[in-house]
């Protein structure tokens, strides 16, 4: 019986010629990663434990992006705990404000993830990674403070769920719309426990951002991780990133996969999560009633890459944003922040009367920088629509793609690119 | 400690992270703060209900979304004594276990468990009494390897005992 590509990675991490599904194993760890919110209790945690300090001081990333630049004394707190276990412990990547951005964006970008790797996050959309071929998946403190004093971490060997892509995207459709699509399928605990494999000939047709937002989203079906084969446009990005050696691991013919699902990407329309849940999706086609909304936001881990830039910026170039709406672009790290800068994105959303933030998560979490009103309905880009996460628990979230959410800020209700004049 | 006993307070399907520790209490890590805020945004009344070795009961998914262990933690320092559901979202379940706080899968409990049912659940067994409707469950009890963890008191101990 074959493997998977994620068995084989956790096997040969594991230092074992052979996985299979439910086989609890002890794993070695490429990368162990921790944010603001996370790390603080991982230290006080790791502080309990009889070890001198950190088992590898370049293979932890500490990335203070949810709450920074600080939003109140509290965050700041958290910041400094960071901070100064970072200087303590001479953590090579740690990324302060100026050269921070959302840590899912920002290490594929400084080369610390590549293909083979095995990395655990104290944050649940590490699972980022898998667009590289990485086994990357999404912990708690415990298992960061445990990961960052002994290099190991255990795992239950995930079945898989292989998506079988083929076709390329329709104008106006991107990574977004497929993963909204294929959690509207199978729903929020469609993929628990399980690895999410993309493969097929569709995934030389996307970008390395559509990949990247696409694995981000697999925990929202309740995956352990997502995974993509390394083509060549992986290869390319992780040798203009990294100089890191990679390693490719390519699922076996005789791979056992509990579910096989076929995608012709050509088919999919532009796709929308409505209140409360990412698994109730509408095609832009199916919303009959105008959906009218307050903010828009356009950024985060999921969406907060250069093309999701370029593409709003397409959708927003010489227009206006509806008056009474408020548009918030979020670039995601200060590389696409200045990119988009030098592009002129930046000018383009000013002069359309968008808001341009410094990196970080806030309104996606509902921690600041754009937290709804009762009442107040946001096009967002981000990952989770559940009751609360952007601010009051009567506000309502509706995930979309840059595209659409672009073209609601100017319409000022759910909108298509392509119904723009 | 390898049983748990209380009184049920019942949620339905996909209970997430952020309802049971709200984004904008993530500022504290301070467990006694953080349960003074679990479940605020689901059950606006738990912390005015719940008492010390109360049973959460749920259905699918429970802990679906953030990673944060605020979650476990508020909930356990809230005085819940043990979590049933039908199915855990993988990263809750590894952070209760990973913290102490007793759960377990079973089907027919969440099923069948309402709100107000006073439970009983055997953790070596995986049994789950309801002692309220006289009948009983058979849970998931752990792989010995998890239940080395919890019989510890979680990761940290467990890693610093081997």
């Amino acid at each position: 019986m074959g493997m998977t590509m994620t068995q084989k990675i956790l096997a040969a991490h594991a230092g074992l010629d052979y996985v299979e599904a439910g086989q609890l194993i002890e794993a070695d760890l490429d990368l162990v990663l921790g944010n603001d919110i996370t790390s603080p209790v991982a230290i006080k945690e790791m502080e309990k434990m009889k070890v001198d300090g950190v088992f590898n001081k370049d293979k932890i990333a500490l990335v203070p992006d949810h709450f920074v630049p600080n939003k109140d004394i509290k965050s700041a707190e958290h910041c400094k705990c960071v901070r100064e276990f970072a200087r303590r412990n001479e953590i090579t990547n740690y990324f302060e404000v100026g050269e921070m951005g959302i840590e899912h964006a920002l290490l594929p970008e400084k080369g610390l993830t590549v293909a083979g790797d095995v990395i655990i996050g104290a944050d649940s959309h590490t699972c980022t990674y898998g667009a590289l071929g990485a086994f990357s998946t999404g912990v708690g403190s415990t298992d960061m403070a445990a990961g960052m004093a002994t290099g190991k971490a255990w795992f239950k060997v995930p079945g898989a769920i292989k998506f079988n892509l083929t076709g390329k995207f329709q104008p106006w459709v991107s990574g977004k719309d497929l993963i909204l699509h294929i959690i509207g399928m199978i729903g929020v605990d469609g993929a628990l426990y399980k690895s999410m494999e993309f493969v097929g000939e569709g995934v030389k047709n996307m970008s390395m951002d559509d990949r990247f937002t696409v694995a981000n989203m697999a925990i929202e079906a309740g995956g352990k991780n997502g995974i993509f084969p390394v083509d060549d446009l992986a290869i390319e990005y992780m040798k203009e990133h990294s100089t890191r050696q990679f390693k490719v691991y390519e699922a076996d013919e005789d791979a056992v996969y509990d579910e096989v699902y076929d995608i012709d990407l050509g088919s999919l329309r532009p796709t929308i999560a409505f209140p409360h849940l990412p698994e109730n999706t509408k095609t832009i086609d199916e919303i009959k009633e105008p959906v009218v909304i307050d903010q828009v936001v356009i950024g985060s881990c999921t969406n907060g890459r250069l093309d999701d830039l370029r593409i709003a910026a397409k959708v927003l170039e010489g227009r206006k944003v509806k008056k009474g709406i408020r548009c918030i672009i979020i670039p995601a790290t200060q590389k696409i922040y200045l990119q988009a800068m030098e592009e002129g994105l930046l000018k383009t959303f000013i002069e359309a009367g968008a808001v341009v933030s410094t990196p970080t998560c806030g309104p996606c979490l509902g921690g600041y920088m754009g937290i709804l009103a009762e009442g107040e309905r946001c096009v967002s880009t981000t990952n989770r629509n559940f009751v609360g996460r952007m601010g009051h628990i009567k506000s309502e979230i509706y995930l979309a793609s840059p595209a659409v959410a672009a073209a609601s800020a100017i319409t000022g209700q759910i909108s298509c690119p392509c119904e723009l004049d | 400690m390898n049983e748990a006993k209380g009184i049920v307070l019942k949620y339905g399907d996909n209970v997430d992270t952020d309802v049971i520790i709200p984004a904008r209490y993530l500022n504290s890590s301070d467990p006694a703060e953080l349960a003074t805020h679990c479940m605020e945004d689901i059950d606006k009344d738990f912390v005015n209900k719940v008492k010390p070795g109360d049973v959460m009961v749920a259905t699918k998914n429970f802990g679906c979304g953030s990673s944060r262990e605020h979650a476990p933690i508020a909930i356990k320092a809230s005085g819940i004594s043990c979590v049933i559901a039908e199915t855990f979202a993988r990263i809750f379940y590894r952070n209760a276990i990973n913290i102490g706080l007793p759960i377990i899968e079973c089907k027919e409990a969440s099923e069948k468990i309402e709100a107000g049912d006073e439970v009983m659940v055997d953790f070596d067994s995986g049994l789950i009494t309801n002692i309220t409707k006289n009948e009983t469950y058979k849970g998931q009890a752990f792989p010995a390897f998890m239940q080395k963890i919890i019989d510890k008191g979680g990761l940290i101990n467990y890693i610093n005992e081997k």
